[in-house]
């Protein structure tokens, strides 16, 4: 059984544009195909990729166009129901950027942040990103 | 201690990140102690160990190329891997293939290899220990 | 109980998630674990004894283990530390490693 990893998230929209991912997200995604089990928390400006219809324009430069640019709240659902890797967001992270539940992308659940210290000792790795 | 394996990932393109120095710094410190160190080198830190880059002289403080010997990280990771084999470890220092497509680093110092997200993976398993650097 | 190696690269005079950081160190400790925050980079600029840091300084005390890297302290020439921290070099990571403490950087 592989050890299970809590990833916590906190840098947001870093490279999404020119990744067209969350580079984060996409190698968790990634790493649970290869048989990893990682688990989720988004924290600080990350708890933004929970929120539900997003969806950046694609960056135009002269001719060049940007054709599949990056939509973070599907990307989080893929993880929640094509990866089976839950995703947390931590509510009061949301509350300081006035994110209300009903906002959120469907699976995603909360966790307080007083509770991360017993959540992180359920796991065999904690990375921090 | 007896030897341990680590797995470390990495994310800082060079010269961007104070966070290199440290790393260079605690994988050094793995590798004089003789453990076995997986370096999963993902994002700018694919450009880590590009056999290509060059040092330059500094006109700014007057220095030719000899009188500055501007660091490169390529010689940095060649070092680390010199330091390891001559303490009895082994450092299997894997730059991430798509990462390294996408920025035209396919060059690399001899005895680091291309590899992917499984490899991290293969590395987490397989190491007593994991420390993650993060980008800001 | 867990020990914990919390590394701390952000300093609070750019980064406000250094105080979540500071907090996160307390909450483990009071979960029961060991818990040490180590200062690198950037950090350790908040450890002169006259720096405005009070989310530092109210760790100091707490059952938190709190060090700061020699090499980023004498980079930036700081000798003298806040009561509560003490200096430390990078092999404290090679350390707690070896140990199988649970090692995250921030």
């Amino acid at each position: 059984m592989a050890k299970k990893t809590l990833n916590i998230v906190e840098s947001a929209y870093r490279a999404v544009m020119e990744e067209q991912d969350d580079t984060i997200l996409w190698l968790l995604a990634a790493m649970q195909g290869a048989g990893a089990e990682h688990t989720v928390v988004l924290r600080g400006n990350a708890v933004n990729y929970a929120v539900a219809g997003q969806a950046m324009p694609g960056l135009t430069v002269g001719e060049w166009k940007q054709t599949q640019a990056p939509r973070m709240d599907n990307d989080v659902v893929d993880l929640i129901e094509k990866r089976k890797i839950p995703v947390f967001v931590i509510e009061e992270d949301l509350a300081a950027r006035g994110i209300e539940r009903g906002e959120l992308a469907p699976g995603v659940q909360l966790l307080s942040s007083k509770s991360l210290p017993q959540r992180m000792a359920e796991y065999d790795i904690v990375s921090h990103w | 201690m007896s030897q341990k394996t680590f797995a470390v990932a990495l994310m800082d393109a060079p010269y961007e990140s104070e966070n290199l120095t440290t790393a260079f710094r605690i994988l050094d410190a793995m590798a004089q102690r003789g453990h076995n160190i997986n370096v999963f080198a993902y994002e700018g830190a694919s450009g880590l160990a590009f056999a290509k880059q060059a040092p330059h002289p500094n006109p700014v403080h007057g220095k030719n190329l000899a009188e500055e010997n501007h660091p490169t990280t390529k010689d940095q990771v060649a070092a680390l891997l010199a330091l390891a084999a001559k303490n009895g470890g082994k450092v299997d220092w894997v730059n991430c293939g798509m990462c390294v497509d996408e920025r035209g680093v396919g060059e690399f110092v001899a005895d680091t290899r291309r590899g992917s997200p499984a490899d991290f993976h293969t590395f987490c398993e397989a190491s007593d220990n994991v420390l993650v650097i993060p980008t800001k | 109980m867990a020990e914990y190696l919390l590394i701390e690269s952000r300093d609070p005079f750019e980064s406000n998630e250094v105080g979540y950081y500071c907090e996160l160190a307390r909450g483990l400790v009071e979960a029961g674990n060991q818990v040490t925050l180590f200062l690198i980079q950037n950090a350790v600029l908040a450890v002169r004894p006259s720096a405005q840091t009070p989310k530092l300084r109210a760790l100091v005390g707490s059952g938190v283990k709190i060090l700061a890297d020699d090499f980023a302290l004498k980079g930036r020439g700081i000798a003298k530390l806040l009561d509560g921290v003490q200096t430390a070099p990078i092999d404290i990571v090679v350390d707690h490693l070896e140990a199988g403490h649970k090692i995250i950087w921030h």
